[in-house]
């Protein structure tokens, strides 16, 4: 018998905003703890949630990008639960009526690209943070209660743990796009649950699903995917059935492990949360926001292309994060040829960043310095050679290039009126080496640009003195 | 009749807990309570919008402007166990719903 | 010294002219309460600072400038503990204050104490307090009701000349009525709940408890009006409700719902209301019957509803951030069976379990959404008569005030002494109920008033008319006269 896989992610991105969704403590990544809390944080009797505008503008803006169709109507729920990390004892969500509903995400995966459709997306406020010791005891930190979240779940169209992997990725870089989010796996700002079944071909019916917990990457992802489409398919062709049940990846063993067996549905008792008006999102407000949408990476890429002749592979590297494509947009508007600041942006800046292990923003290059530097390059007044130098220089300190490169004396010499005499003056030293060329000893030239290059501290423009050298020795 | 399992599966969500002998007072109660909350069911409210809450204000919206309100010091009065400024509880055994 | 004979003009006029200091004012408020309160255990706590605090108050710029008053005992402040009348909260002491603490400090009124009321506001009785009921000053053998119990006992026995209450289905009203002052529970949104504990968030309300109707206008001045921190409070402007004390009924049009006259009214209760509205009628006002059909539904409609919320907004009382922690807890489960069952009493706990169940997965749209509905077409019965009517009258509670633990076995008999107050929460109308009179066993009886969402101004005209035509605040209750 053969199967079909049905795989449906659940993705929770933090918004990137300045307080927390429903408190306006600050949000702020690896603080001291419960030092970014406040009693509405706590949970405190008599306290009361008020919503982040920003939040929701982030939230309609990730859904635009998306696709999706803002609600005109959305209000808040409560989802009711008791954990050390829920102070209220609810977390206040969207559930009755989501922020958006529907949209897609095209992916392009092994070959083939793919639209996969989303249920809905809704802004909630995220949970804090327990640690357990081995001292019998566990703690809590409230820094992360009530930071803003979106959820972004899609509707089951996917069907292999790659294209699990494609989608995790082309959101992420969707919304790293917007600006919504930092998107960090490894921060949390980015934080994966999935599910899959298996079904015989032809089914209509989905079969029993197990979820996936502790996916730390999308790597991970697309393995414990992997393994579990083979545990269940050799379930299913023995005879056996799946149960509802949550299972655990191991990065170490590369295998997934049972959780809990789900028993009936969790009882989150639902119901609107009454301390928040609802809320109709203005059409003028929604296209306000699209207005304000960053240009996305595929009509980046194609742009790319076609309008400045950038090589597909390339125009593809240079819009995985908006850091890049913004800095190499920046470079082309402050005048940088286009392919060189394409082919400098993907091999020396990229090789310095890894070797450094820092982000681009990180560095102290600037699009600026890096479009100065290009126009040096291409207009003849450094070298090759030297421009490695001057970026060197330059992403290191952030030194302008062309003051540094006149301070430093390393303007190429281009200039006939320089070269003419100093050629001259090498010929009439070297009569052997005239002689030689003249007999069709090529060798001779070689050895003749070598004694300008050290005459003029390597500064003199190869092409330049070539071809003032070929003339000055035809004249003899 | 609402049921001794029900009585149980309603406590374990409320994280409550009773005695027989507490029960034995409560389940007639709960009884007629729902007995009670079962009269609207005679009322017809087919294409009746429920009402959750009345109030003008629509959008209404905070600022994204941080705002110190209390100290960690303070927060922190209040709660039975602290260490190291962080909030401490008996193990937690069931810990697989934890974000990472 | 005690209120009994006192007015908010009145002290006002005796500060300014320093013929008492605002120290000595809050001295003998202290000295008063103490010397009283084993009588009516009206208070939980007493706030001892007052006089120092006072002392600093010279200038009485304010209305309220020096005025002792007395704050329920579910509404946080941070120089008093706040415990909701529960083991839960038996020593919590808040690290902010409610926005209606604020708002009086800042008209330099001295918060004096925080009076009894039943364990979060649920109940009619103040029976269900952690820390004993409070006893009625027209009687005590007598409840003074509930949940704002202990604010109608210091009122009522002059201990204080004004107390906030808080209303989720009657719960200023009710008390207001038993025990002979007025109490006015104001459009929802009219009052920050910013700091006042939640008991069912889309129907609390804060509002206020006098003697004197002019009074409770000084003091809902002083608290009403939108708050950033909440966001259901309205952003509406506030008149000054001193100036709508007109005295004028003269052709005003009052709706009397004949369901007010029916399930489980008492005779006497009937006749005083009666005699009341007709002295309305007497003076130019068109009274005219009226029927509210779905108030046989209300109660049910009602207790699924606030115990529904109810069961969400006490969860956050698990015994990890504040508040009681059962000892002997060895797991996480411990912490929060043990802490809840012993830190919550038996009323509390029925309406935790009323409201998961009305919540649950199964049971939702049968009993919560269900009483959402049923809300909306209570709601519209008003909306209907107030396109007609410029107020609505009737009793504020079916009886008198009835005996301490005469109704404790059943809180079935309990929850329908609530059946004429509920109404106004659902459709978020202000409500108050003025004393109309005595009833032949020499208790007090209220007459409820209410107007449409954001109209206090009209049950404030009212009010002072029969105010001014009764003269109740010159009866003195029965358990004071000997002193």
């Amino acid at each position: 018998m053969n199967f079909e896989t049905t795989i449906g992610l659940e993705v929770h991105v933090e918004l990137k905003t300045n307080t927390k969704m429903f408190s306006p403590s600050p949000v702020q990544y690896g603080a001291e703890p419960n030092t970014n809390t406040n009693v509405i944080d706590f949970g405190y009797p008599g306290v009361l949630p008020t919503v982040n505008k920003e939040a929701y503008r982030l939230g309609i803006m990730v859904a635009s990008a998306m696709h999706s169709n803002v609600s005109p109507y959305t209000h808040f729920d409560r989802k009711n639960y008791f954990y050390p990390d829920n102070p209220k004892a609810y977390q206040i969500t969207q559930s009755e009526f989501p922020l958006a509903t529907d949209g897609y995400i095209e992916i392009e995966v092994n070959g083939y690209t793919k639209k996969i459709r989303l249920e809905e997306m809704h802004v909630e406020e995220d949970a804090g943070k327990n640690t357990h010791g081995t001292d019998g005891y566990s703690s809590v930190d409230l820094n992360r209660q009530g930071t803003a979240l979106i959820e972004i779940v899609s509707k089951p169209d996917i069907a292999t743990p790659d294209e699990a992997q494609a989608y995790l990725e082309k959101l992420r870089q969707i919304v790293q796009f917007t600006g919504a989010s930092d998107v960090k796996m490894e921060e949390g700002s980015m934080r994966v649950d999935t599910n899959i079944s298996l079904r015989p071909i032809g089914q209509e019916e989905l079969g029993e699903k197990a979820e996936l917990k502790n996916l730390n990457s999308f790597n991970h992802v697309r393995l414990g995917l992997a393994y579990e489409e083979k545990r269940q398919t050799e379930i299913l062709l023995a005879g056996g059935e799946i149960k509802p049940e949550t299972r655990r990846f191991d990065e170490t063993t590369g295998q997934t492990y049972l959780l809990r067996v789900k028993e009936g549905k969790d009882d989150y008792r639902y119901f609107p949360e009454p301390d928040i008006p609802g809320f109709h999102v203005a059409d003028s407000w929604v296209e306000e926001i699209k207005s304000q949408i960053p240009e996305m990476p595929d009509v980046r890429r194609k742009r790319y292309v076609s309008e400045l002749g950038i090589p597909e592979y390339d125009a593809n590297i240079l819009t995985q994060t908006k850091e890049m494509s913004d800095f190499f947009n920046e470079t082309v508007e402050n005048g940088g040829d286009a392919k060189l600041a394409s082919n400098w942006l993907m091999g020396e800046v990229n090789a310095y960043l890894n070797t450094n292990k820092i982000d681009l923003l990180e560095s102290n290059l600037t699009p600026e310095n890096l479009a100065t530097m290009i126009k040096l390059i291409k207009d003849g007044t450094i070298s090759s050679k030297i421009a490695k130098k001057v970026f060197q220089e330059t992403i290191k300190n952030g030194t302008e290039p062309k003051a540094w490169v006149e301070e430093k004396g390393l303007v190429q010499q281009s200039d006939p009126a320089v070269l003419v005499p100093l050629i001259n003056d090498i010929l009439d030293n070297n009569e052997q080496s005239i002689e030689d060329y003249k007999n069709g000893k090529d060798r001779a030239i070689g050895f003749l640009v070598g004694q300008i290059m050290k005459a003029t501290r390597g500064q003199a423009n190869p092409k330049v003195v070539n071809k003032i050298l070929l003339e000055e020795l035809d004249k003899k | 009749m609402i049921s001794k399992e029900e009585i149980a599966h309603v406590a374990a969500l409320s994280r409550l807990k009773f005695s027989e002998e507490e029960l034995e007072m409560f389940t007639p109660q709960m009884d007629d309570i729902i007995a009670m909350a079962g009269q609207l069911q005679e009322v017809d409210t087919t294409d009746v919008v429920p009402t959750n809450l009345i109030v003008d204000e629509v959008n209404v919206f905070r600022n994204d402007e941080v705002e110190k309100m209390q100290t960690r010091e303070e927060l922190l009065k209040n709660v039975p166990e602290t260490k190291d400024g962080l909030i401490r509880v008996p193990s937690i055994i069931d810990k697989e719903d934890d974000n990472q | 010294m005690n209120y009994l004979n006192e007015s908010i003009d009145q002290l006002h006029q005796n500060l300014v002219h320093q013929k008492l200091s605002a120290k000595e004012l809050a001295t003998n408020t202290l000295d008063n309460i103490k010397k009283t309160d084993d009588k009516f255990n009206s208070f939980i706590s007493l706030n001892e600072n007052a006089p120092k605090e006072a002392e600093a108050i010279t200038e009485f710029d304010t209305p309220l400038a020096g005025i002792p008053i007395a704050v329920k005992d579910n509404i946080v402040t941070t120089e008093m503990k706040t415990t909701a009348a529960s083991r839960m909260l038996e020593n919590f002491v808040s690290v902010y204050d409610a926005t209606v603490v604020s708002k009086l400090k800042d008209q330099k009124a001295v918060i004096i104490g925080k009076p009894n009321l039943d364990e979060f506001a649920m109940g009619s009785s103040t029976e269900t307090s952690y820390f004993g009921v409070s006893k009625n000053p027209w009687d005590h053998t007598k409840v003074p009701g509930g949940s704002s119990g202990g604010s109608a006992t210091a009122v009522a026995s002059g201990q204080v000349v004004a107390a906030l209450g808080s209303d989720t289905g009657g719960s200023i009203r009710q008390p207001s009525a038993f025990t002979g002052i007025f109490g006015i529970k104001p459009t929802y949104g009219r009052v920050s709940r910013w700091g006042l504990i939640a008991f069912s968030s889309s129907l609390d309300q804060i509002g206020v408890m006098t003697k004197r109707v002019k009074d409770a206008a000084y003091v809902l001045n002083a608290i009403s009006g939108h708050d950033e921190r909440d966001s259901t409070s309205s952003m509406r402007e506030v008149p000054d409700f001193t100036k709508a004390l007109n005295k004028d009924v003269k052709g005003l049009k009052i709706a009397v719902p004949k369901e007010y006259f029916e399930i489980g009214v008492s005779d006497e209760v009937k006749r005083v209301v009666n005699e009341a509205i007709k002295v309305y009628e007497e003076n130019g006002a068109i009274v005219e019957e009226v029927s509210l059909p779905h108030t046989k539904y209300v109660i049910p409609t009602y207790y699924l509803i606030a115990s529904s919320e109810a069961s969400s907004n006490l969860q956050r009382f698990d015994g990890i951030r504040y508040g009681f922690r059962a000892s002997d807890v060895k797991s996480l489960a411990d912490v929060y069976v043990k802490t809840r069952s012993e830190g919550f009493g038996d009323e509390v706990k029925r309406r935790i379990m009323l409201g998961t169940f009305s919540l649950s997965a199964g049971t939702y749209d049968a009993y919560f959404k269900k009483a959402a509905q049923l809300r909306t077409l209570i709601k519209q019965d008003f909306d209907r008569l107030f396109e007609k009517y410029d107020l609505v009258m009737g009793p504020t509670a079916p009886t008198t005030a009835f005996g301490i633990d005469a109704k404790n076995d059943d809180p079935m008999t309990m929850y329908a002494n609530d059946i004429l107050t509920i109404s106004a929460n659902m459709a978020g109308i202000p409500a108050a109920s003025i004393p109309a009179g005595l009833a032949s066993d020499n208790m007090p009886v209220g007459l409820q008033i209410m107007a449409q969402r954001f109209d206090e101004e009209a049950i404030f005209n009212a009010a002072s008319f029969y105010e001014d035509y009764s003269k109740f605040y010159e009866k003195v209750p029965s358990e004071m006269e000997d002193k």
